[in-house]
């Protein structure tokens, strides 16, 4: 990206003034390098999001930010409904609220590694993943609206989980407000075989051992501690939520001549908050939220299975659960004014810093734990929202590494055997039932993990807490 | 004697045929797939291979089963989107890889048939899920030589 074009407002703070049809600045979060890197097709999509009715404050993006499809990857937007603000359905994405659940284990390092290679086998056995695979639960019709409309409490209830995993959850597991009837029957048949599946693509399950803690009083209450085993767990909606973005996409970019919207690219296609439409594909996609919980509740099951098979008696807790997916309905305060907005986060995740009210007890004192993904070979990292005032891109941080280069081009230049040989030599193995995959998915195919953390940390919007290093990769 | 002049010295011009041709284009996280063709038809079929191309090697894929499409869309650009999605619905409900297309498409309408088989895993070694064909870069339309062009990002 031209930085000659932006304002250097701190070190990982730059800002585009409104131009053309802009009504809001935008604001990019990263360093001088992960910014100068970042390809100019982000600049231009969060410059359209800019554009759009209703939004407020400004458009952001992530220090992680990648060029998407209607929002770029790592994009925020926040709009008004009684301004007129919008929902858009590419500025949620096809994968609702894909996001990351870390487990606690309380096993220490050598004692993982004494089973690592059978361990392994066996969750790669367990959870399904990858193209083809399929649940072990069927839906029926009556379960599938039950399980729209309460998430991960409708698969404790079925006996995946228990109910304290659900105080550490995002919305305690179960996002008010989901409309099953809006949920398309193709949806739903697309989702009868995939609840407790991982997916396939940057979806992954690690095994993870804490390497590094940046903040000894904040990972003490996380239960984070140098050695320690912790299990993460990256996947979204599945089959439903891709086929609610695909519905709704396509209905409100064809809806669009007739609302009077003029869209300055088709994939930006919205409609207003406060219109059938718009409220239509809000309960759709809260349902699909729910459909994601419920998805990593069973995983998570599926999980403490194969961990009661190697260790016996040992308990594994949730530590949390978040998406960075989705549009939810927020107060912020915006210029002094409290408002309650809505608030797209598309490869973003939600940072509450402390004393948020809508955080579990546990959160109250320290701000929500937020996971940024690693790349197989790369460093995770825990962090903590930040309670800083004014609130950074409305309470958002980063999720991942972000790509940098694309399928096609990673593909050129590494080969998935010889990721794999080359990650298990460090330690780490991968276990994927594509060879071609794990070279799409290669850790060199992403940015430098710990430069977007030190840049989200720098910039405010969360605090480092803790690192993680693989030990096991399940890919899809 | 120029290169389209006959001994004779007549001239002609000489049309190399439009090959049908699938491929992949880079696309940030996720695939662009784009279907090439003497007709908007064929194209079309190359979309849907090249879709089959950003999965697995479509040659690898035994054409078993049949599954019949139907789409109908106000533009181009939307058919060629149902199309590749309606692709998407049945490789994800019934579990399916495909490997040759046929589209007829008249006016606002495609008829269209997949042929393909269940996912063999260590046969196919799919690489990725695809989730839904997007807005993104979609676009149906001919170049100066007559050759037809469906292309569009998928969400992966």
């Amino acid at each position: 990206m031209d930085l000659s074009q932006l304002k250097q407002v701190s070190t990982c703070e730059w800002r585009h003034e409104p131009q053309g049809a802009m009504r809001v600045p935008v604001v990019l979060y990263g360093s001088q390098t992960l910014i100068s890197e970042m390809d100019d097709k982000v600049l231009k999509q969060i410059d359209h999001v800019a554009s759009l009715p209703g939004i407020v404050d400004a458009a952001y993006t992530m220090p992680d930010a990648h060029w998407g499809y209607g929002f770029p990857i790592g994009g925020v937007a926040a709009f008004d409904p009684e301004e007129g603000g919008v929902v858009s359905a590419g500025g949620v994405g096809f994968d609702i609220s894909c996001g990351v659940r870390t487990l606690l284990t309380g096993i220490r390092s050598p004692e993982l590694r004494h089973c690592q290679e059978s361990l392994a086998d066996s969750l790669f056995r367990a959870i399904p993943a990858g193209v083809g695979s399929k649940g072990a639960i069927t839906l029926d019709s009556t379960e599938m609206d039950h399980m729209l409309l309460s998430g991960a409490r409708w698969a404790v209830e079925r006996g995946f989980g228990n109910p304290e995993d659900l105080e550490h959850i995002e919305e305690s597991g179960q996002m008010s407000g989901a409309l099953p009837v809006a949920v398309s029957e193709r949806a739903r048949l697309r989702q009868r075989r995939e609840m407790g599946t991982l997916g396939s693509g940057n979806h992954y399950l690690e095994v993870q051992e804490v390497s590094t803690v940046f903040d000894n009083t904040t990972a003490a209450t996380f239960g984070l501690a140098e050695g320690n085993i912790v299990i993460s767990i990256h996947c979204g909606s599945r089959g439903l939520g891709h086929q609610i973005g695909t519905d709704f996409l396509r209905e409100m970019a064809l809806a669009a001549p007739a609302e009077g919207i003029h869209l300055p690219d088709l994939e930006l296609a919205y409609a207003p908050i406060r219109s059938a439409l718009g409220e239509r594909y809000l309960g759709a996609m809260r349902a699909g939220i729910n459909c994601a919980l419920a998805n990593r509740q069973i995983i998570t099951h599926l999980v403490r299975g194969v961990f009661a098979h190697f260790f016996p008696g040992v308990e594994l807790t949730t530590l949390f659960d978040v998406s960075h997916n989705t549009c939810k309905e927020e107060n912020h305060d915006v210029a002094g004014n409290r408002r309650r907005l809505f608030v797209h986060r598309k490869g973003a995740t939600r940072a509450f810093g402390a004393g948020h009210p809508d955080l579990p007890e546990t959160f109250a004192a320290t701000g929500q734990p937020v996971f940024i993904g690693g790349s197989m070979g790369t460093m995770s990292a825990i962090m903590v929202g930040a309670a800083t005032r004014p609130e950074h891109a409305f309470a958002s941080s980063c999720h991942g590494a972000g790509r940098q280069l694309s399928r096609h081009q990673a593909l050129k230049h590494w080969r998935g055997r010889k990721v794999v040989d080359e990650l298990r030599k460090r330690g780490i193995i991968i276990k994927s039932p594509s060879m071609r995959g794990v070279a799409e998915e290669a850790p060199g195919a992403y940015k430098n993990s710990a430069a977007v953390v030190d840049a989200a940390h720098e910039a405010g919007l969360s605090r480092k807490v803790a690192g993680l290093q693989p030990l096991i990769c399940i890919k899809g | 004697m120029l290169p389209w002049q006959t001994h004779e010295g007549r001239f002609v011009v000489k049309v190399q045929p439009i090959k049908p041709r699938a491929e992949l284009f880079a696309h940030g996280a996720d695939i662009g797939v784009r279907g090439l063709g003497p007709t908007r038809a064929t194209a079309f079929e190359q979309a849907g291979l090249a879709l089959m191309m950003a999965v697995t090697e479509p040659s690898r894929v035994a054409p078993q089963t049949a599954v019949e499409i139907q789409c109908e869309a106000p533009n181009d650009a939307v058919l060629l989107m149902d199309w590749l999605n309606a692709l998407i619905y049945e490789m994800s409900v019934r579990r399916l890889l495909f490997g040759r297309f046929a589209v007829v498409i008249d006016g606002e309408r495609l008829i269209g048939q997949a042929w393909g088989e269940p996912v063999n895993r260590s046969r196919h070694t799919p690489a990725v899920e695809p989730k839904g064909a997007t807005l993104t870069l979609l676009k149906v339309e001919t170049r100066r030589d007559g050759t037809w062009v469906a292309q569009c990002v998928v969400d992966v």
